[in-house]
């Protein structure tokens, strides 16, 4: 019995680094209708990129956000405005494919520049920590802190959302650029903001991941993969749902593991497949659509 | 001395051209109505002015300020905002927020939340569900509301009466001399000719995407307007 309690709680844990690859996926879906393919291997680059500030200034891995956040943020900023804003439009393919060009192109840049090894950030003591609970059941503390992360991330999202001048002009353009125009707001540049507040995210995620496990060139594509069906999982109603997907995959994989290893994945996808079958649109899906 | 002067404003959609030719001035406060049939150019006009539609012009001047090729967001900021066709309201904005939006651009002037929400006392009972759930007519409020919260010296409406009941008309209407007595000039678009000669000081008949008539409500004749607007 505790151990699948404690089966289940290390699932709740992992899906809050789930939530978190999804959130920056949900945002970029949420304000342009553009579905990022090349998700996951921005993942990728942003533990790349912390490894680099890592070895050249010794900063440890949660420190190195002060470096890497502003960076993606950049990173989304100009791509957004020199790409893939004029791959936007009626049509649905053109973001699509661009973006799948663009992650051949990272994950082969990552490659060329960083070689296929198998990497790690190191936080030093805080990975193996742990706070025992009762016998045989122990949260780890690195991922508690990426779930408290998570909810963190969400919490503070929700209130840019609802409250902030900036959050309403990323809603009505969302709804409708044209006539976001007539208020003023320049559509290209809300863009670009959502797209660096995402990748803002995934500079976070990215660095989460990156401590919690191996990463190499090759990754993203799985990376995007686990984003997507918590999006889906969660429906586009809000980003709770988003957590709450990231946590029921999570939730999922660990029990799969449990019955047999080689499960592990498969189980994850098996919950995605039967929550698409009874909740086409997700478990919150989005309501105030016209 | 005029406020907007426009000279030979063509637009395109794509291949299609929908504007040949428009000539138009309006003063500082002045009121001026455009008529026509449907797909007359009158929509696409306003859409031309606003910048949502790229148009050309020998002269789009308003304020001293040339405003060939610019974009429709700057345009805002300069003080001229549109009532959409078919209000527009963004369904994810409550109430509230649809008329705080209007003030994205944060240009100084008169119009704040309460001064709005005593044009339209409604709103302020229903300010925070959705706008889209609201009535046509109080959906139509907001819509006014959102576009003078931008502080503009010129509002473009268009079609305002359009799906709504008379009654509801009269209200909308009613609130009109309001934004005038601002000083803010007016560019309405209307089918109801009676309802666009009765507010207007100037009418300009668009048909097929020209100027067909242009003069004073009382100096024009209805034979003159059915002629304009229907061709012969």
């Amino acid at each position: 019995m505790i151990e699948w309690a404690n089966t289940i709680i290390q699932g709740i844990l992992t899906g809050g680094l789930y939530a978190m690859f999804a959130t920056g996926l949900a945002i970029i879906f949420g304000v342009m209708r553009l579905v990022n393919i090349t998700h996951g291997d921005l993942i990728v680059l942003a533990a790349f990129i912390a490894m680099v500030v890592i070895e050249t200034t010794g900063f440890n891995p949660f420190l190195s956000l002060i470096i890497v956040l502003p960076i993606m943020f950049i990173i989304g900023y100009f791509l957004q405005r020199g790409i893939l804003n004029y791959t936007l439009g009626d049509d649905l393919l053109p973001p699509l494919l661009v973006t799948f060009g663009l992650s051949i192109v990272i994950q082969n840049v990552l490659l060329e520049v960083f070689s296929a090894d198998s990497q790690r950030l190191k936080a030093g003591a805080i990975e193996t920590s742990s706070i025992q609970l009762t016998d045989g059941l122990s949260i780890g503390i690195f991922p508690l802190i990426t779930l408290l992360t998570a909810v963190t991330m969400i919490i503070l999202l929700q209130q840019l959302f609802n409250r902030t001048r900036l959050g309403r002009a990323f809603r009505a353009t969302s709804d409708d650029p044209t006539t976001a125009q007539l208020m003023g707001i320049n559509h290209k540049h809300i863009f670009g903001l959502a797209m660096g507040l995402a990748l803002g995210l995934v500079a976070i995620a990215g660095v989460l991941m990156a401590v919690r496990s191996n990463f190499d060139p090759s990754i993203g594509p799985a990376k995007l993969l686990y984003a997507f069906e918590a999006v889906i999982i969660g429906g586009l109603g809000s980003l709770w749902g988003t957590l709450i997907g990231g946590i029921i995959l999570g939730v999922a994989q660990n029990i799969g593991a449990k019955i047999d290893p080689g499960w592990q994945i498969l189980a994850g996808h098996i919950a995605f497949l039967i929550i698409l079958v009874f909740r086409p649109n997700g478990l919150f899906p989005r309501t105030r659509d016209d | 001395m005029s406020v907007l002067e426009i000279k030979n404003m063509t637009a395109f959609y794509d291949d299609f051209q929908a504007l040949f030719g428009i000539d138009l001035s309006i003063e500082k406060g002045e009121t001026v109505a455009a008529i026509g049939a449907n797909g007359a150019g009158k929509s696409t006009f306003l859409r031309s002015i606003t910048g949502l539609v790229q148009n050309n012009a020998d002269k789009f001047i308003y304020k001293d300020i040339n405003l060939i090729g610019k974009a429709a967001f700057d345009i805002v900021g300069l003080g001229i905002a549109m009532v959409p066709e078919g209000r527009k309201l963004f369904p994810s904005l409550s109430v509230e927020e649809n008329l705080l939006i209007g003030a994205f651009g944060q240009r100084p002037g008169n119009w704040t939340l309460d001064r709005v929400y005593q044009m339209f006392p409604k709103l302020k009972q229903r300010k925070d569900i959705a706008g889209t759930a609201l009535s046509g007519g109080e959906q139509q409020m907001v819509a006014i509301g959102r576009a003078l919260m931008s502080n503009p010296d010129m509002l473009l409406c268009d079609e305002l009466s359009l799906g709504l009941a008379p009654i509801i008309i009269k209200d909308i209407y009613g609130a009109l001399p309001g934004i005038k007595a601002e000083g803010v000039s007016l560019l309405i678009v209307e089918q109801d000719i009676n309802q666009a000669l009765e507010i207007a000081d100037r009418v300009y008949c668009f048909q097929e995407g020209k100027i067909s008539l242009t003069g004073k409500p009382e100096d024009l004749t209805k034979e003159q307007i059915a002629a304009a607007y229907f061709g012969r």
